[in-house]
């Protein structure tokens, strides 16, 4: 409402506000380094959902191809329109050259979208002779499994990795991971179907099909033929027939599973590897992170850092929240604006200008720096970037206006073409409207503020907990990631330790 | 209105949220709502701000009016325990079968068998009658699958009926069918005003249509307050600089002048303003096409002190405002 109510509040928010700041990460991740390594070999990107991995992993490979390595990037479920300007909308399975790459660093981008029926096929063509693989390829057990259920995402994504790597013919493999319920299915899943595979149940199963049903059920003790049976009763004896086909058909090939899978987790925990979490900063993604980043630890697989996405600022973050409400409503109040005829109720905001400017209402606004008198940086101007950003507060503009108080004698102040005159009506009813403007830009900052607030409180929270997590934030696109161009630009605020302030205009 | 509602949407959308909300929203005024969730991820205990959920319904919250909700996250090692235990008095044999790895089998890897048995605990609550013949709850609201999955979630029992073609399994998936597919139940997908959970809801929709699943709403979760509209958008294009500098300076935030606090306030809020434009279009723009897609269309608020159970319960109150529940 009033100046004072915006100069009651300013202080305790912003102090705490300033607080926040303080507890930076403790690291910052320096992405640039991590891709030109020639040790790294193998960067994979993992978090929840929603969070932006895909487009990180592609703007990362497309970042580490620029700068001259050989990159193939792994996706498994890019955004349409991203496909397509990458040039792999069509699954094939086979990795692409990205057109479009600057390769005067003598770099390369590949990119595949991972097709994750097809890579099963492929494991079952390349381990069995070719009877075999007809008869595993038509098994409806095998169809269902192999289209995607719980897990086999995951783990074929792990084993178009292993081969990938097995080829050696690139300098650095970025994978994405699947949009998982959670992110640790990542790391949960091939295990799970590798110890399937070569389980109890599996030789349980196996038994009658390779002995010839109820003859070979004597050889086996009573519990199992009692599992076979309820599991028969349960599913359905043809359901049960059908797996236990499979199961046989598979059976050559367990080993070459279990094997590829503990070679590829054994990959992962190489020194070759980096783990990349990628989060936003809201809570439900950072808590998702910070499991993550216990799990990775728990298994010995080396994090390289947090990605934090989105990450929103300001340029005016020292004008806080609760001042630009109290100017918004301010500029906003008609009464003041009618009664004074024009501007002169708010000019006198007794905190801005002290007693400087009260007798002669527009005079005190007016002087835009008459040519000549260059603006005096004033000491706040080259601290506007300061790691310690002081706020707004009553004080500072206040000492701002004792020096400005020469200017308004000066001649010539009031050339300024638009506000030289006094108000008339249409000018009165022009100011309105800029006020009406202002105040709606104030809303505006008032809203980013909360948000940057909100998103502090939310990255410290994490950083308290993991302060050993490197952290690199990515500030926020208003759109999506659709061309390589917004990819350069996502791998350039990647590589930039803290978020670019949005330039004006840009 | 369908008894059985299932909430899905892109991952980061807020679907667990909507589904919380909703709940919260049909139990109000006296009815009894149960809250699903299928995921293992106990999103639900989190945002109620109570301990993890068991294997158990139980209530969590009361609803305005005296209505009340109950939770259950659903495991389905559990619920395939149960069932085995329903139907074939397995008490230790299950415990053997456990060991052996088979239910391990069961629920992660085989087909099918995982969603078979979390759709099938989920279409017994909405069956369920109490010893008055009545429903024992008036709405079961299902914190489903992403997306991506949901229409090879609720479908799966077709696929499995297809695959055990006799047997118990294959009975209770033709059983779950029938209500899923019937009027029964409806399918609401959660978005954002943002390009790809725009167009996953698209896709999801057409999936859900093609599989003859009943689709429902479309909720727009998190939508911005508007600040700034098409006017004022304009008029930052032609307000010059100057002006809103003593504007600002009006309004108590310092010199008007070049490098006062007031004058170097007016770039970047230009700025924050541009991208608050850029924005605004992208979103109307994602409205287009939701309106295009001719369903119920929803909007929830953004809440700006972030989600907790205050925001619960008003957005639970936005819902029934909209007339959703």
């Amino acid at each position: 409402m009033s100046p004072e109510a915006g100069k009651r509040t300013s202080g305790g928010p912003a102090r705490h506000q300033e607080g926040a700041r303080r507890l930076a990460p403790a690291r910052v991740l320096d992405v640039d380094p991590l891709l030109d390594d020639p040790q790294t070999r193998i960067v994979v990107c993992c978090g929840s959902g929603g969070v932006g991995k895909t487009t990180t992993a592609a703007a990362l490979g497309l970042r580490a191809a620029e700068r001259g390595r050989k990159v193939v990037v792994l996706t498994i479920d890019p955004a349409r329109r991203l496909a397509q300007s990458m040039g792999i909308d069509s699954l094939d399975n086979t990795p692409r050259r990205v057109k479009g790459v600057d390769d005067s660093a003598g770099g390369e981008l590949h990119a595949m979208m991972l097709d994750m029926k097809r890579t099963f096929d492929e494991i079952v063509e390349a381990h069995a002779d070719a009877d075999r693989a007809a008869a595993i390829l038509g098994n409806p057990f095998y169809q269902s499994l192999s289209a995607g259920f719980a897990g086999t995402q995951e783990y074929m994504a792990m084993e178009k990795l292993g081969q990938l790597r097995s080829k050696d013919e690139w300098d650095l493999i970025v994978v994405d991971t699947p949009p998982s319920r959670s992110a640790l299915d990542f790391l949960d899943a091939p295990k799970r179907l590798g110890s399937f595979l070569d389980g109890k149940l599996i030789r349980v199963l196996l038994a009658p099909a390779k002995v010839g049903g109820r003859a070979g059920m004597k050889f086996l003790n009573v519990g199992m033929s009692m599992m076979t049976g309820v599991l028969g009763k349960v599913l359905g004896g043809a359901f049960l027939k059908d797996v236990q086909t499979f199961v046989a058909a598979m059976d050559s090939m367990f080993g070459g599973f279990r094997t590829r899978a503990d070679a590829t987790y054994k990959l992962l925990q190489a020194p070759g590897t980096a783990f990349l979490v990628v989060a936003a900063p809201e809570r439900d993604a950072l808590r998702e992170a910070a499991y993550f980043v216990q799990r990775l630890a728990a298994e010995d697989m080396p994090l390289a850092g947090l990605v934090l996405n989105r990450v929103h600022g300001s340029g005016a973050d020292r004008l806080s929240a609760e001042r630009a409400l109290a100017a918004a409503e301010n500029l906003e109040d008609p009464r003041i604006v009618d009664q004074d005829g024009g501007k002169a109720g708010v000019r006198n905001s007794p905190d801005t200008y002290g007693s400087s400017d009260s007798a002669e209402p527009t005079s005190g606004a007016t002087p835009d720096a008459a040519p000549g008198s260059a603006p005096a940086p004033s000491p706040e101007t080259t601290t506007s970037e300061a790691p310690t950003p002081e706020t707004l507060t009553s004080e500072t503009p206040r000492a701002e206006a004792a020096s400005e108080t020469p200017t308004p004698e000066a001649p010539g102040a009031a050339a300024d073409t638009s506000a030289g005159t006094r108000a008339s009506a249409p000018d009165a009813a022009t100011a309105r409207s800029v006020d009406a403007l202002a105040a709606g830009l104030l809303r505006l900052h008032a809203e980013r503020m909360h948000l940057l607030a909100r998103e502090q409180r939310t990255r410290d929270r994490f950083t308290a907990r993991h302060p050993e997590v490197a952290v690199t934030e990515v500030a926020a696109l208003p759109g999506d990631v659709h061309d390589l161009a917004g990819l350069r630009d996502v791998g350039t605020r990647l590589a930039t330790s803290l978020p670019e302030l949005p330039e004006p205009g840009a | 209105m369908s008894r059985l509602q299932v909430v899905s949407g892109k991952g980061g959308t807020g679907k667990t949220t909507v589904a919380a909300a909703l709940a919260l929203a049909l139990a109000t005024e006296g009815k009894r709502a149960l809250l699903v969730e299928v995921e293992g991820r106990q999103g639900i205990a989190q945002l109620f701000e109570t301990e993890a959920l068991p294997y158990e319904e139980r209530k969590i919250a009361v609803a305005p009016g005296g209505g009340e909700v109950y939770a259950l996250a659903i495991d389905a090692e559990l619920a395939l325990l149960d069932y085995l235990q329903m139907f074939y008095k397995l008490g230790s044999a299950g415990r053997a079968l456990k060991k052996l790895g088979a239910i391990d089998f069961a629920t992660t890897v085989a087909p099918g068998v995982r969603d078979v048995l979390l759709t099938g605990k989920a279409c017994e609550a909405v069956r369920r009658k109490d010893r008055h013949g009545r429903f024992a709850y008036d709405y079961v609201v299902m914190d489903a699958p992403p997306t991506g999955r949901i229409t090879r979630f609720l479908n799966v029992n077709d696929e499995v009926a297809g695959l055990a073609k006799v047997g118990p399994i294959h009975n209770q998936a033709q059983a779950v069918m029938r209500v899923l597919k019937s009027r029964e139940t409806a399918v609401h997908l959660v978005t954002l005003l943002e390009e790809m959970p725009v167009q996953e809801t698209a896709d999801g929709i057409a999936e859900l249509r093609a599989a003859r699943l009943p689709v429902g709403r479309v909720v727009v979760n998190m939508v911005r307050p508007q600040v700034l509209d098409a006017t004022d958008l304009e008029r930052v294009r032609s307000t010059p600089r100057t002006a809103l500098a003593r504007s600002l300076s009006g309004a108590g935030l310092g010199g008007a002048r070049r490098g006062g606090h007031a004058e170097r306030l007016v770039d970047p809020l230009l700025a924050q303003a541009g991208e608050y434009g850029e924005r605004y279009a992208l979103e109307q723009e994602q409205r287009t096409v939701l309106t295009d897609l001719d369903l119920p269309l929803n909007e929830l608020p953004l809440l700006t002190e972030g989600m907790d159970l205050a925001g619960l319960y008003e957005l639970a109150t936005e819902l029934r405002k909209q007339g959703i529940a």
